[in-house]
């Protein structure tokens, strides 16, 4: 125990950074991803097309793939994110955005097609139908696989550490080295980390769910 | 036309990612035939170590698998090689253990206790320097090799590090966990220090410019020099001393005292000093250096 007390600051400081990569990261996906869906639904094919694309590639890259080609691949064609931080952020966001993009997509499809012919007779534009009528009701659909998303995306924020990040993980991989005898107490603290930002938010998401779901 | 499309993204990707992996692992060195005369009748107390392996015929030993010229994984064998696996051939084959009978597991830095506490292997000789955290938890015998901790630097040293010293407002790339990134944090903490999981990707953020400098022990910087050799150069001036031992079962004496008696034998009769040349001093060009005292504490 006198062991974690002398590293606290060390546990502390990754926990935020993991903490602030889940968070970032999860609003960054969480825009791209709905714009995404978006196109996927619109009207123009290119659009489309491009939004396809993009979830294709990302959905069935690795992440850590992802994260290699933005910390060392960009660099031959002499581009360079401006930190690491900003590289992991990028790279879980580019990811998680195209499971976003999915989750919210099947959310669209659960919307009755009644309601968006409804509110296309009614006036709307294909913008504002979207935003006004089909996606609230999408976005209520899809707490759950949302949620599953954002927990997936708490964990994978694990690879930064294999590129320049001192997160959770990178703790881990400096206590369990320098304290070969307390390797126990190491991962427990490691582990609670990761649980205080994931448990919560599983009980966040279902109360979210209880409160918000369309029954149909 | 979309399919087509698509798959010219994903060649585009594969040939980037491709040309950008460091050629440090390409290297598997071409070695002579290991030169280890496995001791056909040995006898063992009943009840060793010893006995036991010797009775099964074949031993787990752990080591890494991407260092150059201490335990690099040839893809051809699926065996690793240098001077790591060399020195723990020379033990199994003491042991009447043939090489072809020993199962090679890989033991990264964060894994080697755990794997010796629980049995997964039966010794770890893996860069594995001796330590008095360490000792609480392993026995060590050896050490076989006193590596140092040096400075690798972009070819003609366009900065003029020499020393620890001049590290200071320079990023300088080290591997999470390890000896030599605590060695900087606590002893030289003006250094900016960038830690990845591999030394693969510090030596490609020092082909990128991205670190001025690399740091680790000087026979693992020797191994990437050797596969960039344009780009790299070594300051060659060591800093700290790193005992290499090898890792054994805590408590168990009797077959510490046996492999410290393999070591101190194998550099009495030259074993040791044939090991280094066909494997790490191969890559530095050095002659194999003065072994070191065995520590029987």
């Amino acid at each position: 125990m006198q062991f974690l007390s002398d590293n606290a600051d060390l546990l502390w400081s990754a926990f935020l950074t993991t903490l602030s990569l889940a968070v970032v990261s999860g609003v960054c996906a969480l825009v791209l991803g709905t714009v995404l869906a978006a196109m996927r639904v619109s009207p123009v094919a290119p659009l489309r097309g491009l939004a396809t694309f993009y979830v294709e590639v990302f959905r069935n890259t690795p992440l850590t793939v992802v994260f290699f080609f933005l910390a060392f691949g960009i660099v031959q064609i002499d581009l360079q994110f401006p930190s690491r931080f900003i590289t992991a952020v990028a790279a879980l966001s580019l990811y998680t955005a195209a499971f976003v993009c999915e989750a919210l997509r099947s959310g669209i499809n659960a919307v009755p097609p009644g309601q968006a012919e409804a509110a296309r007779a009614l006036g709307l534009t294909f913008g504002q139908s979207l935003r006004q009528v089909v996606l609230p009701q999408a976005f209520r659909t899809v707490v759950p696989p949302l949620g599953n998303v954002w927990i997936a995306l708490a964990k994978n924020t694990s690879i930064a550490a294999g590129f320049a990040v001192t997160d959770l993980t990178a703790a881990l991989q400096r206590l369990a080295n320098a304290n070969a005898d307390q390797l126990l107490a190491v991962f427990a603290a490691v582990v609670l980390g990761y649980l205080v930002i994931t448990l919560p938010s599983a009980w966040l998401i279902r109360a979210i769910e209880t409160r918000v779901a369309i029954v149909r | 036309m979309r399919s087509t499309r698509r798959f010219a993204a994903f060649a585009a990707l594969g040939l980037t990612l491709a040309a950008c992996s460091s050629e440090a692992g390409s290297q598997a060195a071409d070695q002579a035939e290991s030169t280890a005369e496995v001791q056909e009748d040995v006898s063992f107390d009943a009840g060793t170590t010893m006995a036991e392996l010797n009775e099964a015929g074949s031993i787990t030993i752990g080591t890494k698998f991407d260092q150059p010229g201490f335990g690099l994984l040839n893809p051809q064998s699926g065996d690793p090689e240098g001077f790591d696996v060399e020195i723990a051939k020379l033990v199994a084959a003491e042991l009447g253990i043939a090489e072809g009978d020993i199962n090679w597991t890989e033991t990264v830095s964060a894994n080697r206790e755990p794997f010796i506490q629980n049995g997964q292997v039966d010794m770890v000789v893996a860069t594995y320097t001796i330590n008095d955290a360490r000792k609480q938890v392993v026995d060590f015998a050896g050490p076989y090799y006193v590596a140092g901790q040096d400075i690798m630097v972009a070819a003609g040293n366009p900065e003029g590090i020499e020393g620890p010293e001049d590290l200071a407002g320079k990023s300088v790339c080290s591997v999470e966990g390890s000896t030599p990134a605590q060695n900087i944090r606590d002893n030289y903490p003006e250094a900016q220090l960038v830690t990845y999981d591999v030394y693969s990707k510090c030596a490609d953020d020092l082909a990128n410019g991205n670190v001025q400098a690399v740091t680790t022990d000087n026979v693992i910087l020797t191994g990437l020099v050797a596969g960039n050799p344009e780009g790299f150069e070594l300051v060659g001036n060591p800093f700290t001393e790193e005992p290499y031992g090898i890792g054994l079962q805590l408590g168990d004496t009797e077959f510490r005292d046996f492999v410290n008696t393999v070591l101190e034998e194998s550099f009495e009769d030259g074993r040791w000093a044939d090991a280094w040349d066909r494997t790490a001093g191969r890559i530095t060009g050095e002659e194999a250096p003065e072994p070191p005292m065995v520590d029987r504490y």
